[in-house]
């Protein structure tokens, strides 16, 4: 069934690079919706189907190349299940948005299809090997569609750097198991490097610094605000929205069980990232003038939050289990949430730049009385961003703030200004974009058309919106399927 | 089922109507006026029938609504006011829209749920969106710039305040409350109880309007009279005051946080009552009165005196949404809010002015009207924790008299012989739809001074106030009405007052342009440094590999070269015996023979 749901796209990116590139335009598009809407639908079922408790469902494990313990291993259990939801989600969303696309579409949708097999496996892969693969592959298959080259190359060497320093923990993780095994369910129950050490503080290092790249955490996160300005609507909201969370899974499903000790030794300094990434984010958001760069910049800011979190859950001294459970159920949350709400916001700019041609905050004024709906859909998105109860930004920011102010007093204190910082950005952009006279950029010749959202547009738009606020306003749902999974995760860090 | 519906009829139904955006505006104000009133039957309900209800919101963290005596003068209250001023707002054609209906009805729900709430997570979530619907009504003619920037102000200040109840729900946690819920927080472990008690007063601090953050009501009176007068002066401003009513227990443990709680509400009572005294904008003066009157409530919450608080503030909802009412019906149909150029209008709409009339008088204490019998119960609990709290109470309700008075001396000046400068165009009349919730509000405002006598338990009024406190705050009420009747003319306005004490131009700078400077000075280092860095880090690799190729690889290619140079050296060197010259050729291997004949007579 997961391998099913993983191939699917790619099964139909063959399909369609063999059909010619003059063929009408909806037919790609048209496809790719419906692969899309199916694989969504197997997703659905694969949720109804999960096994309660904290253990892997629908595993299927083939072996791969046996001599180093390679093996196709894949499963779910409720920390990649809404992962793999939420990619369903947006990528079925990139897709109906894709209708307007004006570029070469084959290209773009096979592409486009190729990623969504990628991310789908990354979320499912329970081998390390298998992990790392696919987490290579959405580097590659991201950066080179764009055609800026110089924000491309950044973002391929730069991500791939972090990748081969990931590599090098995954080698060191297997190096160090009894027998030699790249299996992570495997690794897991063996812990092998259960009492910590410098051999094991290396391999969390290199870890660590991987998947800091991938999320990206301060210092490693200038290759973010260059990818997103250079990058399509669609491509920023997959960016975002999935690729972001490959790095913070990375920790949930990796570090912090596999190296349980070693992990609680140096949570701290996961806690002190995410602080800084929470605050440095926000403020540098605050300056820009390029509201690509401003969203990008609240990118860091929010996986800033879930680095809090699962720091947190590390810190086994001041809080009781019921504090690190939220914390670590709040991260969860947060990926989930900020992949929809952050999506939603850069198709949002991605219909700015469509209609004014430029991202430029201070060439727009007033659109509010032009385009009522593009105005009330980017102040909801706005405001769920900025963490307003009713909206799933709330629901993770709330269990995250709460579950690691026990663990870590201070630093929680510091990264709760956050959500004060993020407030006056984001009121600051609706008033420079939407409120006063109106103004809009000059076109070359005749005055531009400055239209209001098209139905291709709000329909993406307002089911990611509105499937954020169900989150926020019924979390139970998603709550239930996350809860068990991260008991049975903060109990492997406590070991 | 009966919380639940309280709750979700306002909430749904403002959600619908915002959502919709202008297609609803035909049936906008229709529906908010039908839909208040099924809120305000709800409530009543509830109030009689008192539900409890709760369900599971995160881990050991449940959601919980429940109406008891407190949440039940409230729930009416919010619902009354709500029904007063949707039916105000038909009668002004701006605000018959579904945007404006929606917002309120979205505000009125998380008004609801803060009031009916028992833990601490749904609190902080109607409590956030209750400050988000204050943004979106404040900002509600969004082409005017001070508006927007009027929302912007309250909406960072509050969530600045709201900061406090994130870090105490984290608190309560670390205290060992895993429920969050409110009636437990007290008994979190120390020190922690200091941290959720300190939290909680400085989120209720901020909403309402209480010293330091008094300032962001005055911006707030850009927003349409009838915002003004349900959110910023009988629910939401006061919504703070209800919490730390609610707290009372949670302050007495923390020791420290019932005597501050009741200074800064006593401070602010004074120092606000003066402000508003200075003040020559109507809304502005009432502004300023609500904060010194939330000063009151505040007191009490300090003192121990639920009752009291609970009173103060149903009387201060009639009483200042009467007034704000009023002072709206007059802007629309005069086109001014200045007390300058109010002059007479109570001559020219006497319903209006009459109705001002009794508001302003409950406002300043005059008996029997309900202000004066909540004050005196509030200031009966203050004296039971010291004479100076007293005084400073006495000296606030002699104020509100003053400003009070002086409001309405303007109002009933002869009518002026030009006409006064217009802030908006006037309409010359007060709309049919204006006038009901005056009426209704007016005849409230002077008889709920008569409810202490039905409430009983955790609401009847303990300590009672003696016959002298009462006899004492009304004559100091009419004296001092009597001296500012005769001297109005003479009070002036000095700037600090006026100015609301410059607490806004002290937050710009201490709090919003470092701010801002640091974080363009952030900007500037990401850019410049840490993405510099970035890209130097790759340069450097590549001069390094240009550097290896030019000297690197030339100094091994270079030793290959000298290898094959030394071999040609030596080659040279090997012709050079070959002369073609025999005695060389000779000479040579006598040479070789004798080196030959040494080696082998050592070697043996």
């Amino acid at each position: 069934m997961l391998s099913l749901i993983v191939f699917l796209p790619a099964v139909l990116a063959v399909a369609l690079l063999l059909m010619p590139g003059t063929a009408p335009r909806q037919w790609f598009v048209g496809a790719w919706i419906g692969v899309s809407l199916l694989d969504l639908a197997l997703v659905v079922a694969v949720c109804v189907g999960l096994a309660p408790g904290g253990g892997f469902s629908f595993e299927e494990r083939v072996p791969w190349i046996p001599s180093v313990g390679i093996s196709y291993h894949v499963g779910v259990d409720g920390l990649s299940l809404p992962l793999v939801a939420l990619t369903a989600v947006l990528f079925l969303a990139c897709a109906v948005f894709a209708l307007r696309e004006p570029r070469r579409i084959k290209a773009y949708v096979t592409l486009f299809l190729g990623l969504q097999t990628v991310c789908l496996g990354l979320f499912v892969a329970l081998d390390l090997i298998l992990f790392f693969l696919f987490f290579d592959l959405s580097i590659a298959g991201w950066g080179h569609g764009e055609k800026a080259r110089a924000a491309a190359l950044k973002f391929f060497l730069y991500t791939f750097l972090g990748s081969l320093a990931l590599l090098l923990g995954f080698i060191l993780l297997y190096l160090a198991a009894e027998p030699k095994t790249f299996d992570i369910v495997e690794l897991i129950s063996a812990d092998p490097l259960a009492g910590g050490g410098v051999y094991a503080s290396l391999a969390l290092l290199a870890i660590f610094v991987g998947l800091a790249v991938k999320t990206p955490t301060v210092p490693f996160h200038t290759w973010l605000p260059p990818a997103h300005t250079e990058a399509s609507a669609t491509g920023s909201a997959i960016l975002a929205g999935v690729l972001l969370k490959m790095g913070t899974y990375g920790f949930v499903r990796i570090a912090m069980p596999i190296l349980p000790d070693t992990w609680r030794q140096y949570a701290l300094v996961a806690v002190i990232v995410g602080v800084v990434s929470v605050v440095y984010g926000a403020m540098v958001a605050l300056a820009q003038t390029d509201v690509k760069r401003m969203i990008a910049y609240t990118s860091v800011n929010h996986m800033g939050y879930v680095l809090l979190g699962v720091g947190a859950a590390g810190i086994l001294a001041g809080g009781d289990e019921q504090a690190r459970q939220l914390a670590t159920t709040g991260a969860v949350t947060q990926m989930v949430s900020h992949g929809l709400i952050t999506a939603a916001l850069f198709l949002l700019t991605g219909v700015l730049r469509d209609r004014g041609g430029t991202y430029d905050m201070g060439a727009y004024s007033g659109l509010a009385a032009r385009t009522p709906r593009f105005a009330g859909a980017f102040a909801v998105a706005a405001f769920a961003s900025l963490g307003l109860p009713g909206f799933s930004g709330f629901i993770a920011e709330f269990q995250i703030l709460t579950g690691a102010l026990p663990a870590a007093p201070v630093p929680t204190v510091l990264a709760a200004t956050g959500i004060l910082i993020t407030a006056g950005l984001f009121l600051i952009a609706l008033q420079k974009l939407f409120l006063g006279p109106l103004r809009i950029p000059d076109a070359p010749g005749t005055p531009r058309t400055f239209a209001d959202l098209h139905a291709s547009e709000t329909v993406p738009i307002a089911g990611l919106l509105v499937l954020a606020t169900v989150i926020g306003v019924l979390p139970r749902f998603l709550l239930d399927v996350i809860e068990p999974a991260s008991r049975a995760l903060v109990e492997l860090v406590a070991r | 089922m009966l919380a639940w519906a309280l709750i979700a009829v306002p909430l749904l139904g403002g959600a619908l109507l915002a959502v919709s955006g202008e297609r609803a505006d035909r049936f906008a104000a229709g529906g908010g006026v039908f839909l208040g009133v099924t809120v305000l039957a709800l409530a009543v309900a509830a109030a009689l029938v008192r539900p409890a209800v709760d369900a599971a919101l995160f881990a050991g963290i449940r959601a919980g609504l429940a109406v008891d005596g407190l949440s039940a003068l409230m729930v009416v209250t919010v619902g009354g006011a709500t029904v007063a001023v949707l039916v105000f707002a038909a009668g002004e054609a701006e605000l018959r829209t579904a945007r404006f209906v929606g917002f309120v009805l979205l505000f009125a729900g998380a008004m609801l749920v803060t009031v009916t709430a028992t833990t601490l997570a749904v609190l902080l979530m109607a409590w956030e969106v209750m400050g988000a619907m204050s943004w979106a009504l404040i900002g509600y003619h969004w082409c005017d710039r001070a508006s927007v920037g009027a929302a912007h102000t309250a909406f960072l200040t509050t969530r600045l305040a709201d900061l406090g109840l994130y870090v105490a729900a984290g608190a309560a946690l670390a205290g060992g409350v895993g429920s969050l819920a409110l009636a437990e927080l007290s008994d979190a472990a120390a020190p922690w109880v200091h941290v959720v008690a300190a939290g909680l007063v400085l989120g209720a601090l901020g909403k309402s309007a209480q010293l330091p953050f008094s300032f962001w009501l005055s911006g707030a009176m850009r927003g349409p009279s009838p915002v003004s007068a349900l959110l910023h002066s009988a629910t939401m401003v006061a919504a703070g005051a209800y919490l730390l009513l609610r707290m009372v227990p949670l302050l007495e443990t923390t020791g420290w946080a019932g005597p501050v709680v009741a200074w800064v509400g006593a401070a602010t009572a004074v120092l606000l009552g003066l402000v508003a005294v200075a003040q020559t904008d109507l809304k502005q003066l009432l502004a300023a009165s609500t904060c010194a009157q939330i000063g009151f409530m505040v007191l009490a919450a300090g003192s121990g005196g639920v009752a009291g608080g609970a009173l103060q503030l149903v009387a201060h909802a009639a009483t200042k949404s009467l007034l704000f009412l009023a002072a709206g019906a007059w802007l629309v149909a005069l086109g001014t809010k200045q007390l300058g150029g109010l002059r007479g209008a109570a001559h020219r709409f006497p319903l209006v002015g009459v109705a001002f009339t009794v508001g302003a008088a409950s406002l300043a204490g005059l008996p029997p009207l309900s202000l004066w019998v909540s004050k005196d119960a509030v200031l009966a609990a203050a004296l039971e924790h010291g004479v100076a709290l007293y005084v400073a109470g006495l000296a606030a309700a002699s104020a509100s008299a003053v400003y009070s008075a002086k409001a309405v001396w303007y109002v009933w000046r002869p009518l002026p012989a030009d006409e006064p400068a217009l802030e908006q165009p006037p309409t010359g009349a007060v709309s049919g739809a204006m006038r009901p919730p005056l009426v209704v509000l007016a005849s409230l405002a002077a008889m709920l001074g008569i409810l202490p006598l039905f409430t009983t338990g955790a609401l009847a009024v303990v300590p009672a106030p003696a016959v002298w406190e009462l006899v004492v705050s009304a004559a100091l009420a009419v004296a001092a009405v009597a001296l500012t009747w005769r001297l109005v003319v003479r009070i002036g306005s000095p700037p600090p007052l006026a100015g609301w004490l410059g607490l806004e131009h002290a937050a710009h700078t201490v709090l919003v342009r470092p701010t801002l400077a640091l974080a363009g000075a952030l900007a500037r280092f990401d850019d410049h440094v840490l993405d510099r860095a970035v890209d130097a880090a790759a340069r450097s690799t590549v001069s390094a590999a240009r550097a290896l190729d030019r000297r690197g690889e030339f100094s091994i290619d270079g030793a290959v070269r000298a290898v094959g140079a030394g071999s040609r050296a030596l080659g040279r060197l090997a012709r050079r015996p070959q002369t073609g010259q025999i005695h060389q050729y000779y000479a040579q291997a006598a040479v070789a023979l004798a080196v030959l004949a040494v080696i082998v007579i050592v070697v043996r």
